[in-house]
């Protein structure tokens, strides 16, 4: 009687068989469910890293600029296009209102991006993959991707950072093999020669 | 200074009406009212404005309008209206005075103060920063002030709910424990100290960040400490919104807990295990390890997950249980055929749990597991789940309330009771569409919080499958239906509490109030509400459903570790 305190001896009452069923299979859900997301980092494929580090803004600048010319294979839409090898270190940048730079990827294998922005807040939107981290200013979101498929993914930002927020646009190529980097090696060279 | 407390007897319940708390319960009703309206409206323009065939709103005033909306219809509507329910809880229905009327004045001073600096600082352009204000993101140093005012307003008059509590006690208005109605407000009241001395840690500095006072705050440690404030104040709404099923329950068929023990046990899992449910807006944040993301989502969020679940049957069950001891036993759902579908308060209640349970409760729980919220974090989905659960289920069951309290409260019969009668269903059916398709979107990849999808002038465009298009269209089909009972809701509202007629006895109550029916139960080997039983189990099964398909989409994502 949700009005009135309860009646006397409402703590002895004895709980009824299918309210008592369903409690329990709550609880064994519940349970399965804390089981299920240790069982996913053991045996899945898709776990969020725990590696993150703290880094000044001004100082992941440094580290992404010098890292682009070093694997630059040319330029698309005003943007460096860049193949790093694979297994290497990624140093992708969020900044308002852009991604840099343009990665050529190749499926199958490891890249170890770093994910991080220099003044607001970014979310990593990988699509139509559907993949989404946050990018903080002052942290380095240390993330090892390795793609399934080959084909254009688009990187688009899904956390709110100002007026320009929903022009914030990248781009990533995933490629079968070094000849199809070869190709695309060639398609970004050609505009700036 | 001690004041005589000024009764009137209400000949509808018997209960001895404080006539100061009276009105302050009204003022804060009114207020949520107010409200209500901005974010109502504020919906219309967004959804206008997203769904891009219309495409209503510049991107400048898209995101200004999304933060009005965020901000009104998740803390002001809400909190007065909570702050309304606390009042009612803990003086008419512990037949009880207001423990310090000058201090509520004074506390609905100050809320209504944050409400008007808040939305005028929005308005005006300087706090395009949405409701989460996520650092380094800046506005205004006043719309911060106007924040904490609210929250400081809202923390006296929590506080005020306890005062009143200690005066019912100390005059023996209550034995050894609260009524189960508000036993659960007492929750809720006590999660939401909680909540608010968190929104104080967070805002004060921030408050001084953007006056210049502090020179830096860390992004990581605002976000982790603001959803201290942001994910229990939802949990506010959970307890209050399920004590007001309870209610609901009770006034329409005369249905109790089956078992005010669990139902009990399920409240105090809420205060202990929710707080660190902030933990799930963090699943794809760095600064937080994964042993941290596993443990606090799951140790306490599973926990609170399980008092909704408990609730899930408890409710359902005390309605089965009373209209079983009314003689509707036929079959597993004669009960629920028989029920009073044409009180607005009993359908609104029952959509509410639906809405709640399957909607925002099922996504709720699998986009909070660490790994599946890598597929949907800030998409559209996220908003499609709490559109579930705090617009179909909280705000829902809150409209449904009104139409007893009205009568009650305001003392003026409703205004159009057929229009009434249509209204929980037109604004359950638009937030389910909405909500349904918002998370159907967010499958397929669309972001929150983004004015422009087509991409028209970002360096490289990215189109959405075709379904996406279908989509949109339900999405808005959805939100005008929802914008249309919100106003629908809010117009009754108006025209009943200033125009309708006085209620002069008890034989103007438009709702009839339902005679309680004891349900003894004294061995354990029965079932009490077999129907509910198997509806727990097709919510279960559902669940296990959508659980299937969202670590389907992850297993197909690239590889991460």
């Amino acid at each position: 009687m949700s009005l009135q305190p309860p009646a006397e001896g409402w703590y002895e009452t004895p709980v009824a068989r299918d309210e008592r069923s369903w409690v329990a299979v709550a609880t064994v859900v519940c349970l399965c469910l804390y089981v299920w997301m240790i069982g996913w980092h053991i045996y899945g494929r898709q776990n969020p890293s725990s590696i993150s580090y703290r880094i000044e803004p001004a100082e992941y600048m440094q580290l992404h600029t010098a890292w682009v010319p070093r694997y630059q294979i040319g330029e698309e839409n005003g943007v460096p296009v860049v193949a790093p090898p694979p297994g290497s270190d990624v140093f992708l940048l969020g900044q308002m209102w852009r991604w840099a730079p343009v990665l050529v990827l190749q499926k199958g294998q490891e890249y170890t991006f770093h994910l991080a922005s220099v003044d607001l807040l970014h979310g990593f939107s990988l699509q139509p993959v559907n993949m989404n981290f946050m990018v903080y200013p002052g942290y380095d979101y240390v993330l090892r991707f390795r793609p399934t498929e080959t084909g254009e993914f688009t990187v688009m930002c899904n956390e709110f950072c100002g007026i320009g927020h929903h022009m914030m646009t990248g781009k990533i190529y995933v490629v079968e093999n070094a000849a199809e980097l070869e190709q695309l090696r060639q398609r970004f060279q050609a505009p700036q020669q | 200074m001690y004041r005589a407390p000024i009764f009137r007897l209400c000949e509808i319940t018997g209960l001895r009406v404080d006539r100061t708390g009276e009105r302050l319960i009204r003022a804060n009703a009114v207020a949520a009212v107010v409200a209500f309206l901005t974010a109502v409206v504020g919906a219309l323009l967004l959804v206008l404005t997203r769904w891009q065939t219309v495409h209503l709103l510049p991107a400048e005033w898209y995101y200004r309008i999304l933060t009005l909306h965020g901000v009104n219809a998740l803390i002001f509507w809400i909190v007065f209206f909570e702050i309304a329910g606390l009042y009612f809880g803990s003086t008419i229905v512990l037949n009880s005075p207001f423990c310090a009327p000058k201090t509520g004045w004074f506390a609905f001073g100050l809320t209504v103060a944050g409400f008007l600096l808040t939305n005028a600082m929005i308005l005006s352009g300087q706090a395009d920063v949405l409701m989460t204000s996520y650092v380094p993101l800046q506005a205004h140093p006043l719309y911060y002030l106007g924040i904490i005012l609210f929250a400081l307003g809202a923390l006296v008059g929590v506080f005020l709910f306890f005062g009143n509590l200690m005066v019912a006690r100390q005059a023996g208005m209550y034995g050894a424990t609260l009524p189960l109605f508000t036993y659960g407000l007492a929750a809720a009241a006590i999660i939401a100290v909680i909540t608010l001395v968190s929104g104080a840690i967070i805002y004060v500095p921030t408050l001084l960040w953007a006056m210049g006072v502090l020179p830096k705050l860390d992004a990581a440690l605002y976000k982790l400490v603001w959803w201290g404030l942001g994910h229990p104040a939802q949990q506010i709404n959970v307890s209050a919104m399920v004590a007001v099923w309870y209610l609901a329950a009770y006034l329409t068929v005369g249905g109790m807990s089956v078992n005010e023990r669990i139902s009990r046990i399920a409240f105090l899992l809420y205060i202990l295990f929710i707080c660190l449910a902030s933990a799930h807006h963090l699943l794809t944040d760095p600064a937080v390890s994964s042993v941290w993301k596993v443990w606090n989502t799951s140790y306490a969020m599973y926990l609170a997950v399980l008092a909704s679940m408990i609730h899930a049957f408890a409710v359902p069950a005390s309605i089965e249980a009373a209209q079983r001891a009314r003689g509707y036993t036929r079959g597993l759902f004669q009960w629920l055929a028989k029920a009073p579908w044409g009180n607005p308060t009993f359908s609104a209640t029952v959509l509410a749990i639906i809405g709640f349970g399957f909607i925002g409760g099922i996504t709720g729980v699998i986009y909070g597991m660490e790994q599946t919220n890598i597929i949907v974090h800030n998409t559209l989905g996220i908003p499609g789940h709490f559109k579930g659960t705090v617009v179909l289920g909280t705000t829902l069951t809150f409209m449904g309330i009104t139409y007893y309290l009205i009568p009650l409260v305001f003392r003026r019969r409703i205004v159009g009771m057929g229009l009434a009668r249509l209204q929980p269903w037109m604004f359950a059916i638009g937030i389910a569409l909405l909500a349904v398709s918002m998370i159907g979107l967010g499958v397929l990849g669309v972001p929150r919080r983004h004015w422009d999808i087509g991409f028209s002038m970002a360096p490289f465009r990215h189109s959405f499958p075709a379904v996406a298009d279908l989509l949109w269209v339900l999405f808005a089909l959805g939100g005008l239906m929802a914008v249309l009972g919100a106003l629908l809701w809010i117009g009754i509202v108006v025209a009943s509490v200033f125009f309708g007629p006085r209620l002069q006895g008890a034989e103007d109550m438009p709702l009839p109030i339902a005679t309680p029916v004891r349900t003894q139960h004294s061995s354990t080997g029965k079932f009490v509400a077999p129907g509910t039983f198997v509806l727990t189990l097709v919510f279960l099964a559902t669940f296990l459903v959508f659980f299937w398909l969202n670590w389907k989409w992850l297993a197909a994502a690239w590889e991460v570790r």
